[in-house]
């Protein structure tokens, strides 16, 4: 055998691994015990304790510090005379760039978010240096290898866009918990501890819409003087009494619904609290703000416990008086984050009592912590088999056996007594806009749309471009970069203002605008269709990209439309059948059931943090969808 | 049902994995006993990822002294001289354990795992054996069985890049969720002896042959140490092949030379096979211990050449 060839080619190559996570503390490991010794490592985080049960080059004592730099030096303790080098930063600065990425013989990606894997998908393409990326969920992972012009890229395929729902589900109908953990998230703890100037559709909207909005803005304005405790209970009533009846006086919308019930804090709280109030006070603050926690003052230790409506009542004002009393300077200014206790109490609560107004089945603060913080399932066993499995694959990419690269699904279940299954890579999409250059069609009002809405919705957060410049025929609309000077800044922040028709060079049906981002060295075309009507609740956006997602019209088919929620379940499963058969394999054709668990395992992100809320749940969803 | 719940400390650092398998799964890692013979680049990840998963113990045996050969694949052993001379691959295998995680005991057993009794074997919960004759792994399964509580029984061996897994849960009930429904499972496990000495020319041709050149590989190395095997043996081997071929009556094509070659040439441990099978290990002791989903019944294989990793039922019942 040629292990001696593998092993000097192993020693004499140089790869780049992006994250060093649960997937990338894994294969750090292995591919050092591989043999390669030449291994530069980016990650921007910093340790977190729960991080600890699978990242395993991690110690309770590095809590805090960088991971690419901790991951280094642990391994570089089993494997002493190795280069590694480690960049504690994101990998979407601007010294990654394509010539940073052509050093490499080939990426490795550990990734755990959507957006920063597009990014390196386009570096690679640009580089033209092979990717091998990985994921996982549970006990589900992939690994897949990207060759450019020989295997499809990252993006070849559609991936589900980050979960939505519409408005009025979550602020006047929900059925399932995740719509009152929003409801809770986005719109309450939104309204009440972040931005005030930002829009917020916390208040329903009765039919008789003359209610002055003045009215009820000022229910959340605390007085100088108000009682704290006084002004929780006026948001209580107001959000779980008030809000709810006035939401009951739309016989329309409760014909085919269960009607929710509503509920006020004299019926669930004693007159005063001040007994808890005084408690809480002496045993919170200690280990600085992200500790404050009003668990130990009601007496609830077990955060896996279901609390009844009083003890959530209790913490929802508790949680309250507490924010106002130990960190009134954050309030205006606070986002939800799933690290900071007080907020995830409070979030648990409000939204628990949502629920049972609603009749739905209450949770825990930990199963409550999850769906808020959209914390995905990992284990070490899943991240070490996916990191084996990269550097298998990354060996076959430095030896150039095309023919023999695979990409890799961990099931959970056997499929044809299949744990670990190996399938032949796709082509390239020849209609990819990403690789191979095809155009984009923009459905969008052109008189009512400014140039900053199809900046923001579309060419950052659909196209995922991170320094974009747009330019219509010779005409640039639009650019960012350090090196601007001040005139052309003042012109580009006039122009986003603008309507696209009112353009320096108007942008009108059948326009053709050049849209590029110089770092990910990725330029596309957008044909302009205009269009004067969008439905609200299916493109909320006002916009419609085709060539690059699913088109909403051909959603509607598999769902049946009685109610919002199926629109949901379509979106999820619309990354399915359609796509799957379009796409060809390089050779060998594998059974069709086999290639839907490939899709569904697919569509699964990653390791830590991600935009989908629930990848279990949508590729369920999926298989009953088809 | 199992008693005390888990502490603040338990709930934030295995938070992410409670989420995956359930505080009840979790609770039930928390007090089960891992015996673990032989301490090989496969079994080492093993021992990392059970170690990380938060079980209540693991005692490791493996007397061999640290050389250069036992560092190979072995993230556990710092490659220091220093350190580890005179000290033996439990022992420093042991206090990078340790390390992982403070809350579960490791500690170390030395002697040899033939001549244990059956009381030794009660005080655990799942036996792994990296590596061992046949005859040890035969009579320690055999000690497993005879015990009044369920130990679970497991072997691994990767050779090259390919790799076995046996289990025998014996009689083993569990419960899963069908749908929104909870159903009984029962799985009747054979006996190490049972499995491997199953006749072949009733299992199924689609069979991974991973099985049949494993057993024809341990009847050569029998009596040798493991990994002394070498290609002056080939010939020995095929001779060995051409034997049980006749004696199942099936074709002697049914086993690719070159496989056999992989695999009584491939000396050292290939590290990726090892984090693969190593994790697929871990997993299914997770799974026993916890009671939570489908176990592997009774064989797993993994080949880096195919990349598949396949599960294969391999008991009489082919014959009945």
């Amino acid at each position: 055998m040629d292990t001696q060839h593998q092993q000097s080619a192993l020693k004499a190559a140089k790869v780049l691994m992006v994250g060093a996570g649960g997937i990338g503390c894994e294969l750090l490991k292995t591919l050092a015990l591989s043999g390669f010794e030449d291994i530069h490592i980016i990650d921007m985080d910093t340790i977190e304790v729960s991080n600890l049960n699978r990242q395993f080059l991690f110690r309770r004592s590095h809590v805090g510090q960088s991971k690419a730099k901790v991951a280094r030096d642990a391994v570089l303790r089993f494997r002493p005379h190795i280069n590694i080098r480690s960049y504690h930063a994101n990998v979407k600065n601007p010294e990654f760039d394509a010539d940073f990425f052509k050093q490499f013989d080939v990426i490795l990606n550990g990734l755990d978010n959507l957006d920063a894997r597009r990014h390196v998908n386009r570096l690679c393409l640009a580089a033209d240096v092979p990717l091998v990326e990985s994921g996982t969920t549970g006990f589900l992972g992939q690994v897949t290898v990207h060759v450019k012009g020989k295997t499809e890229c990252y993006e070849c395929q559609t991936k589900p866009a980050p979960k939505t729902y519409p408005v009025c589900t979550i602020t006047s109908t929900p059925t399932k918990f995740v719509h009152c953990i929003v409801w809770a998230k986005d719109l309450l703890f939104a309204k009440l501890f972040g931005d005030k100037n930002q829009d917020n559709d916390l208040n329903v909207r009765s039919n008789n819409s003359a209610s002055s909005s003045k009215e009820t803005e000022d229910v959340f304005e605390r007085a100088e003087d108000e009682d704290i405790e006084q002004y929780g209970r006026k948001i209580y009533d107001h959000v779980f009494g008030y809000n709810i009846e006035t939401a009951l006086s739309n016989e329309e919308t409760w014909k085919n619904r269960r009607r929710p019930r509503p509920i006020y804090s004299k019926e669930v709280l004693p007159e005063s609290l001040t007994q808890q109030n005084g408690s809480s006070q002496n045993s919170s603050v200690t280990d600085g703000d992200s500790m404050i926690s009003v668990m130990p003052s009601l007496g609830l230790k077990n955060p896996q416990e279901l609390w009844g409506l009083t003890q959530n009542s209790l913490v929802f004002i508790e949680a309250l008086k507490l924010f106002f009393a130990k960190r009134k300077k954050e309030i205006g200014h606070l986002t939800f984050d799933k690290d900071d206790q007080l907020a995830v109490e409070f979030v648990t609560a409000a939204a628990n009592i949502r629920a049972e107004s609603f009749g739905i089945p209450l949770h825990s603060l930990f199963e409550a912590k999850g769906i808020a913080g959209n914390i995905v399932h990992a284990v070490a066993t899943t991240n070490a088999i996916v990191a084996g499995l990269i550097v298998i694959e990354a060996i076959k990419v430095l030896k150039k056996d095309v023919d023999k690269y695979r990409m890799t699904y961990c099931l959970e279940h056997p499929s044809r007594k299949l744990l670990l299954m190996p399938v032949q890579p796709f082509e390239p999409n020849p209609s990819c806009y990403v690789c191979s250059k095809t155009p984009l069609v923009l459905e969008i009002n052109t008189q009512k749309s400014k140039l900053r809405d199809l900046v923001d919705k579309i060419v950052k957060a659909k196209l995922g471009m991170n320094l974009p410049l747009i330019m219509h025929g010779a005409s640039l609309l639009y650019e960012v970069g350090d090196d601007l000077d001040d005139i052309m800044v003042a012109n580009y922040n006039a122009n986003l203002e603008k309507h696209l028709s009112e353009l320096p060079s108007p942008v009108v049906n059948g326009s053709i605008l050049t849209v590029e981002d110089l770092q990910q060295e990725l330029s596309c075309k957008i044909n302009i269709k205009h269009r004067e009507e969008f439905d609200e609740e299916k493109e909320p956006e006002g916009m419609v990209l085709s060539g690059w997602t699913q088109s909403p019209a051909t959603n509607g088919e598999s769902a049946s439309t009685s109610n919002n929620e199926n629109a949901i379940d379509a979106t999820d499963s619309s990354s399915g059948p359609e796509i799957v058969t379009k796409k060809r394999r390089l050779s060998e054709t594998k059974p069709e059931n086999h290639k839907k668990e490939a899709e569904n395992v697919e569509s699964e992100e990653d390791d830590d943090l991600v935009e989908i809320e629930n990848p279990m749940m949508v590729s369920k969803k999926k298989k009953r969808v088809e | 049902m199992d008693g005390e719940e888990l502490t603040e400390q338990e709930t934030a650092l295995y938070d992410r994995q409670i989420r995956v398998w359930g505080p009840n799964a979790q609770r039930r890692l928390t007090k089960s006993h891992i015996l673990v013979s032989g301490i090989k680049g496969t079994v080492a990840e093993f021992c990392k990822n059970i170690v990380l998963a938060g079980v209540g113990s693991v005692t490791l045996m493996d007397d061999r002294l640290v050389n250069e050969e036992a560092l190979n694949a072995n993230f556990l052993i710092p490659p220091d001289e220093n350190a580890y001379t005179g000290k033996t691959v439990a022992e420093i295998c042991c206090d990078s354990l340790r390390d992982f995680n403070p809350m579960v005991h490791v500690s170390v057993e030395k002697g040899d795992l033939s001549t244990f009794g059956a009381e030794f074997f009660e005080k655990f919960d799942v036996v792994v054996i990296g590596y061992g004759t046949r005859v040890i792994k035969k009579s320690v399964n055999e000690q497993c069985r005879k015990l009044s509580k369920r130990v679970a029984f497991y072997t691994v061996d990767c050779r090259d890049s390919c790799g076995e897994i046996f289990v025998d849960l014996q009689n083993y009930k569990y419960t899963k969720k069908k749908l929104e429904e909870t159903v009984e499972c029962e799985l009747n496990y054979p006996s190490f002896q049972e499995a491997i000495s199953v006749p072949w020319k009733p299992i199924p041709r689609r069979t991974a042959k991973l099985y049949f050149a494993m057993r024809e590989v341990f009847e050569e190395s029998e009596g040798r140490k493991h990994g002394e095997c070498s290609l002056l043996d080939r010939a020995k081997v095929l001779e060995i092949k051409k034997k049980l071929c006749e004696a199942n009556s099936v074709s002697e094509s049914h086993i690719p030379d070159n496989l056999l070659e992989r695999l009584i040439t491939g000396h050292t441990e290939f590290p990726p096979a090892c984090a693969i099978v190593g994790g697929i290990l871990a997993q299914e002791v997770i799974k026993a211990v916890s009671g939570k989903g489908d176990p592997l019944k009774n064989f797993f294989y993994f080949d880096a050449q195919d990349g598949k990793g396949v599960m294969e039922d391999i008991s009489d019942s082919f014959t009945s």
